[in-house]
């Protein structure tokens, strides 16, 4: 049985949807990631779970058990809000405490526990502090441990690293990951940062409009986009439009203007005629002043702009039919022979297989 | 270097005013207490015969009567009181106003206001006629009493109307503070406390309270040390029993003006403000604190 599962939850304000018929099944131990852009409903969600929205319909089942209609305090989560919402008047061990004395716990116990969740969160030394003296991302460790002291069977987090610097974030994802292997408590974990999503997460569900579009690990949601939405908000892709010519279990034969034929990945439920679009990764997109014959789909083109980052350098390469293409180069060897100026004559490709037809 | 002949220039202006408005007048009373009165009222002359004419006499006839300690007790506990029954009124009324729409709070506040409108006297007044044994406000209780066969109340002439008038006239120096407070309550703190398991009552004595005492701090201080020096609403809505030391001193200038006595009593009174506000500054950061 699923620690959580929500079936058919909807959600309207004022006729419009912003959770449409979600159905979502989440294990014990998972670090599932709500993502998806603004308004598109994974807060609204989120608050459903919480108790601070009452669906429509459907039903949140906890331990199988339905707890839609059971207020906020008698549910057994807790969440991590995008603000911390600490309590200014209370001092960072008061805080922790709050959800203990609200449970009645005994005292020793409560500062035992008190002290042993901010040993983990690495805070001992801040427990008498009050929260306008703590940093931002010491004030986020004291909203987890807040959260975490009394065990919750799920912790909701919304968006609660955006208020950091990047730096800082990418310090608070690693300790977040280890936080929730250590404690092994579910995480829901809402974001609009696809890469935040990608690193902390188990799986992912990816909303738009209110609904769910692909529930799955992140390697799948990356490599396996379910339709146009979700590769077009996961990272970068190339979007061609194609049509199916021929659809066998080895592999697709796609036709795109003016391109000629182009294979990609099998797909069951591609038919001959569908209409759609292919997505390739611009890192799976070869680029080289000789054509690459293990490349099966092969292209001539002329570098139209390049952007450094770095480590790596992406060139928007204009075929003559003036599609672009993306293509990422790693620059692991500086000065090697994978730099390309604007306007060299370059061939693009990529494998048979790389590409994904997705149906409109 | 610019700066501090800046800050200095800034700070020039209040300090003038405090000295000129404050200081200055304070001194000239400590100096009056210490004077003899004059022979048809005011104050005899600071010399005569070559002699500075200076004496303890008012000090030493205030605390040699124990009537003058009765009524600046009464005093503080009409302010307590009327701090208090403001407290209890004002705050769940600050905070529906919070909690109303945003377009229906600007009509809220002014209607809290809106008696400074008319004159304070008039409106004083109008409470005589409220409370007057005619008034449907008596009849009724005492048609009430009657019924169960007890004997019947004057609201007028009493410490209760006193009280009514003084609550009345000052609710709105605590709605106003406390509105302002509770106004900047970030939302989240009562959804996190209630997502923590915390109860409707919980959330408010653990969450709301302690953070509104600042709130409740400052109207404390706006009604308490107004009502301390009151006389006018005592004068007309209290009977003979009904002195307050804000009557006692005008009656000691515009009365039976004696000066040096005015003085004295009304630098007792400056020096027992000026001790409550102390003392309430002292808690207030004291209750910041301890409230953890």
């Amino acid at each position: 049985m699923a620690l959580l599962e929500l079936r058919n939850l909807t959600r309207r304000f004022g006729g419009v949807a912003a959770v449409d018929d979600v159905s979502l099944a989440i294990e014990a131990g998972e670090f599932v990631t709500l993502l998806g852009p603004s308004g598109c409903g994974k807060t609204t969600l989120l608050r459903m779970i919480a108790g601070f929205e009452v669906p429509d319909a459907g039903e949140i089942l906890l331990d199988g058990r339905n707890i839609a209609s059971i207020p906020p305090e008698k549910r057994p989560l807790h969440t991590v809000f995008q603000s911390y919402a600490l309590f200014p008047h209370m001092t960072v061990a008061d805080n922790v405490a709050f959800p203990l004395r609200m449970a009645n716990a005994p005292r020793a116990e409560l500062q035992r526990r008190v002290r042993e969740m901010l040993d983990t969160v690495h805070l001992a030394d801040k427990a008498g502090a009050y929260p306008m003296e703590l940093s931002g991302g010491q004030k986020q460790r004291v909203a987890l441990a807040r959260s975490l002291v009394n065990r919750p069977r799920l912790l909701l987090l919304d968006e609660p690293l955006a208020a950091l610097d990047a730096k800082l974030r990418e310090a608070m994802q690693h300790e977040l990951i280890a936080l929730q292997r250590e404690v092994g408590i579910t995480f829901v974990f809402v974001t609009h940062a696809q890469d935040e999503a990608l690193a902390l997460s188990h799986r992912i569900a990816v909303m738009n409009d209110g609904r769910v579009e692909q529930f799955d690990t992140p390697a799948r949601i990356y490599s396996q986009p379910a339709n146009r939405f979700v590769a077009d908000f996961i990272g970068s892709t190339n979007m061609l439009d194609v049509s199916v010519i021929e659809a066998t279990p080895g592999g697709l034969r796609l036709e795109a203007e003016g391109l000629g034929i182009i294979t990609a990945q099998p797909r069951e439920d591609a038919r001959t005629g569908q209409k759609g679009c292919l997505a390739v990764r611009p890192e799976q997109v070869g680029i080289g002043h000789t054509p690459d014959e293990s490349l099966g789909n092969r292209f001539v083109g002329r570098v139209a702009s390049l952007l450094y980052a770095g480590n790596v350098t992406t060139y928007t390469v204009e075929l003559e039919t003036g599609t672009r293409i993306e293509a990422l180069l790693s620059n692991s060897t500086p000065g090697g022979p994978g730099f390309f100026e604007t306007g060299d004559v370059v061939y693009v490709g990529w494998r048979h297989d790389a590409g994904v037809f997705l149906h409109d | 270097m610019t700066s501090r002949i800046g800050r200095w220039l800034l700070t020039l202006p209040p300090a003038l005013f405090l000295l000129v408005f404050f200081l200055a007048p304070s001194l000239i009373m400590v100096l009056a207490s210490f004077r003899f009165p004059g022979d048809y009222g005011g104050l005899a002359p600071l010399q005569a015969n070559g002699q500075w004419q200076l004496t303890l006499e008012t000090y030493r006839f205030l605390f040699s009567d124990f009537i003058y300690a009765e009524i600046f007790l009464k005093s503080f506990a009409v302010a307590l009181a009327t701090t208090l029954a403001c407290i209890v009124l004002a705050y769940p009324l600050a905070w529906l106003i919070t909690r109303s729409p945003k377009k229906h709070r600007d009509v809220m506040l002014l209607l809290a206001v809106l008696p400074f409108a008319s004159n304070f006297l008039i409106r004083v007044y109008a409470w005589m006629i409220i409370l007057g044994p005619q008034a449907a406000l008596s009849r009724g209780i005492n048609q009430g009493l009657a019924a169960m066969g007890m004997e019947p109340v004057t609201l007028l002439f009493s410490p209760v109307a006193v009280l009514i008038g003084m609550v009345y006239v000052h609710l709105p120096f605590m709605i106003l503070p406390l509105y302002i407070n509770l106004d900047r309550h970030d939302p989240a703190l009562l959804d996190a406390a209630q997502d923590l398991g915390a109860s409707g009552w919980q959330r408010f004595w653990r969450v709301t309270w302690p953070l509104s005492l600042p709130g409740i701090y400052s109207g404390s201080v706006l009604v308490f040390i107004p009502v301390l020096g009151m006389f006018a609403i005592p004068d007309i809505l209290g009977g003979t029993g009904d002195i307050l030391i804000g009557n006692l001193i005008k009656e000691q200038f515009l009365g039976t003006r004696d000066w040096p006595f005015g003085a004295t009593l009304s630098i007792l009174l400056t020096l027992a403000v000026l001790a409550f506000v102390g003392l309430s500054a002292w808690f207030a950061r004291r209750g910041r604190t301890s409230h953890g």
